[in-house]
């Protein structure tokens, strides 16, 4: 009889049950039905993925200057290659392209302050963020302040443009949204029906007639030498459109919470707007996250209608840089660039607002 | 190009709103563009060879240089353009509410744009007109030897009438093959379902350099549409009405007398009676329309005879390799024909 006074050794799992294995058959092959599925989903994705990465990579140029030094088997990397800075920053004179780089890093600085959580002075940078930023933004870019030559807006474009677009269409849409939002269910009736005319006249509208109206009726209703610079009637217009989109969000969280919460706030002596601003505001928006940012995904993609009216956003200018004797015929490359960028953008808005739903998260979540 | 009733009365209806406003207007549009510093300058969004923007992010192409000869008249810098791209549909508001000065924007002369808008068409910078792209290996040379071909061609376009009329008055056959847009007529000649492809002919030297391969396929040398474009200024203003005219006949002209931004200062001198007033060497025909005497030397030398902007964009030397043909000066056999200087 063996009496052992130690405990044996542990030993790993069979191998079967755990690591890749184990969980490829309980993924994967769990069946035979689902093995023929996978094997089916398998031969899919190579008789997709195959051609596209032959495209993209394998038969890609890369390197040289003209078309001449692309084969044409693949994709003409080239092309992108040599327009980049123009698909970045439009036709911004090449000597000032430092002014929307500096702007391009303080911005990213700003919003990596504010986003990353362990960073102090959260309430100092948003207020220079909100009001100290724009001025900076639009003195360096614009020009004509501390010795900066004017880049007057029609040479403004690509991926600046669409920036520019899309952050001034959400910062002002947001809180021009609240307020409308409040003012829908307002007891004044002067306030309320305002709002409401205001959010279902822009609702009702598509954006494209606005841009158009604003581009072209809107230069004949003033008189001749006046005329308000094309980017300022886009951005309005934006804006507008958005706002009334935003109210209709941010209502439908108002709504959600329930009547005690501001009957209690009422209860303990708070005005109208400590009641709406510390009491229903924080908890509407929290849980309109995700509609707040479907609003701003939205918005970002629609910033390239503005190409109908002759602003070389990102798209825009994708597609100008296309008419270009010298390049025609690359347009899948082009687009797919365009694409490739819009889906970054897009895809870090929704995984912020995913990780704000998840800090901000304290029991709501069902 | 296609025109469509409702847009022409929504344009007229502008077009009057605009006339109306444009009394207010003071000063003259000369006097507007130097206090300004620059000429504001339509263009199209994107079209090979007319206007595009290059790898640098300077605009080119054959409309651009009718923008640039006008800044060089005015100021002597053919730099001092502010470019703005218009889509068809605002291009002609943008003129009538001054948000541009000239409109370069590969427009089609008509009557009625002529007529009804407030607008006066400048002269003509590129006669363009329906013509035929054909494979070499067809073996053929002129439209006259398409009978029985099959023609691929855009559906509901004027394209598709002014075809049937050139055959129908030719007596010959044809079998139109008819697609729904221009990538699909395009994809068509190049899968071979037709042996020739129609559309203007600025159009067909574009679609020719994407095919596969380019120099398998020819542009026949026959037009059978007219499609003058030109540059467009508004109506009241005479005097930058002639600028803008004169500048092109300039660059007309210039080539005529055989003068190049190359030759210009050793031409200076010369004793061509023609050439010393165009160069504003024998008096000053720059005065009638409040310029200098060397408003035409500024043009030349800046941005070239109508021969070297042509070459330069759309011509040989530039990949759409269009032919002069009907845009040849008129010793040349060409439509294009400047009245002397004098």
């Amino acid at each position: 009889m063996t009496i052992r006074h130690e405990m044996l050794p542990e030993r790993p799992a069979p191998s079967l049950t755990v690591g890749p294995i184990a969980w490829l058959r309980a993924n994967l092959f769990s069946g035979p039905v689902n093995s023929v599925f996978t094997l089916l989903g398998l031969y899919l994705l190579y008789i997709l993925l195959t051609p596209t990465i032959q495209w993209a990579f394998i038969n890609a140029d890369w390197i040289g200057t003209s078309r001449d030094d692309c084969s044409r088997e693949g994709a003409c990397w080239v092309f992108v290659n040599a327009r980049l800075p123009q698909f970045i920053y439009g036709l911004y004179p090449r000597a000032e392209l430092w002014r929307p780089n500096v702007v391009f890093a303080t911005f990213a600085v700003l919003i990596a302050w504010l986003a990353i959580p362990r960073l102090p002075f959260k309430r100092w940078v948003t207020l220079i963020a909100l009001i100290g930023f724009p001025l900076f933004a639009y003195a360096m870019l614009y020009g004509g302040y501390f010795g900066l030559p004017v880049v007057e807006t029609h040479r403004w474009g690509g991926l600046m443009l669409t920036l520019v677009l899309a952050v001034v269409g959400m910062v002002a849409a947001l809180p021009i949204g609240i307020l409308l939002a409040l003012g829908r269910r307002s007891q004044m009736p002067i306030v309320k029906s305002f709002c409401v005319v205001f959010i279902e006249f822009w609702r009702g509208v598509p954006l494209i007639t606005i841009l158009f109206m604003a581009s072209v009726m809107l230069p004949l209703f003033m008189p001749t030498g006046v005329s308000v610079d094309r980017l300022i009637r886009a951005l309005i217009g934006i804006t507008l459109f958005q706002s009334a989109y935003m109210a209709e969000v941010i209502r439908g969280g108002l709504q959600a919470i329930p009547k005690g919460q501001e009957e209690a706030a009422a209860a303990l002596g708070m005005s109208y707007w400590r009641r709406m601003g510390l009491i229903v505001l924080p908890q509407a928006l929290k849980m309109m996250i995700p509609g707040i940012v479907n609003t701003f995904i939205s918005l970002f993609k629609d910033t390239t209608l503005v190409m109908i009216i002759g602003l070389f956003d990102l798209l825009g200018i994708v597609q100008a840089a296309l008419s270009d004797s010298r390049w025609l015929g690359f347009a899948v490359e082009g687009y797919v660039f365009a694409a490739f960028l819009f889906w970054i953008f897009c895809f870090s808005m929704s995984r912020y607002s995913q990780y704000l739903e998840r800090k901000l998260h304290t029991g709501h979540k069902r | 190009m296609l025109y469509n009733k409702n847009k022409l009365v929504l344009m007229s209806a502008a077009a009057t709103l605009a006339l109306g406003a444009s009394g207010l207007a003071a000063a003259s549009t000369l006097e507007d563009t130097r206090d300004r510093g620059a000429v504001q300058c339509g263009v199209s969004d994107g079209l090979p060879g007319f206007s595009s923007p290059d790898d640098e992010g300077n605009w080119q192409g054959i409309d651009v240089d009718v923008c640039r000869a006008v800044a060089a008249a005015v100021f002597g810098d053919a730099e001092a353009v502010r470019y703005i791209s218009l889509n068809a549909v605002e291009r002609f508001t943008a003129l009538q509410s001054g948000e541009v000065d000239i409109l370069s924007r590969n427009t089609t002369w008509t009557t009625t744009r002529d007529t009804t808008l407030g607008l006066n068409f400048a002269g003509t910078n590129f006669y363009d007109g329906q013509g035929f792209l054909i494979n070499r290996d067809l073996g053929v040379s002129s439209a006259s030897e398409l009978d029985g071909a099959a023609v691929c061609v855009q559906s509901g376009t004027t394209t598709e009438l002014n075809l049937a009329d050139y055959f129908r008055a030719n007596g010959m056959e044809f079998d139109p093959i008819v697609f729904d847009t221009s990538e699909q007529t395009v994809g068509g000649f190049e899968a071979g379902r037709c042996d020739v492809l129609t559309s203007d002919t600025s159009q067909l030297a574009a679609l020719r350099i994407q095919l596969s391969d380019p120099a398998g396929a020819m542009i026949l040398p026959e037009v059978i549409s007219k499609e003058p474009l030109g540059p467009v200024v508004r109506q009241g203003d005479d005097q930058w009405y002639n600028i803008v005219k004169w500048s092109l006949f300039a660059m007309l002209n210039a080539e005529e007398y055989g003068i190049s931004s190359d030759n210009i200062d050793d031409l200076l001198d010369s004793e061509d009676p023609n050439v010393a007033r165009l160069l504003g060497q024998d008096g000053n025909y720059g005065e009638g329309m409040g310029l200098d005497a060397d408003w035409s030397y500024n043009i030349i030398s800046q941005v070239g005879n109508y021969a070297q902007v042509f070459d330069r964009n759309v011509g040989m030397d530039s990949p759409l390799e269009i032919e002069r043909g009907v845009n040849a000066l008129w010793i040349d056999g060409g439509l294009q024909y400047a009245p002397p200087v004098r």
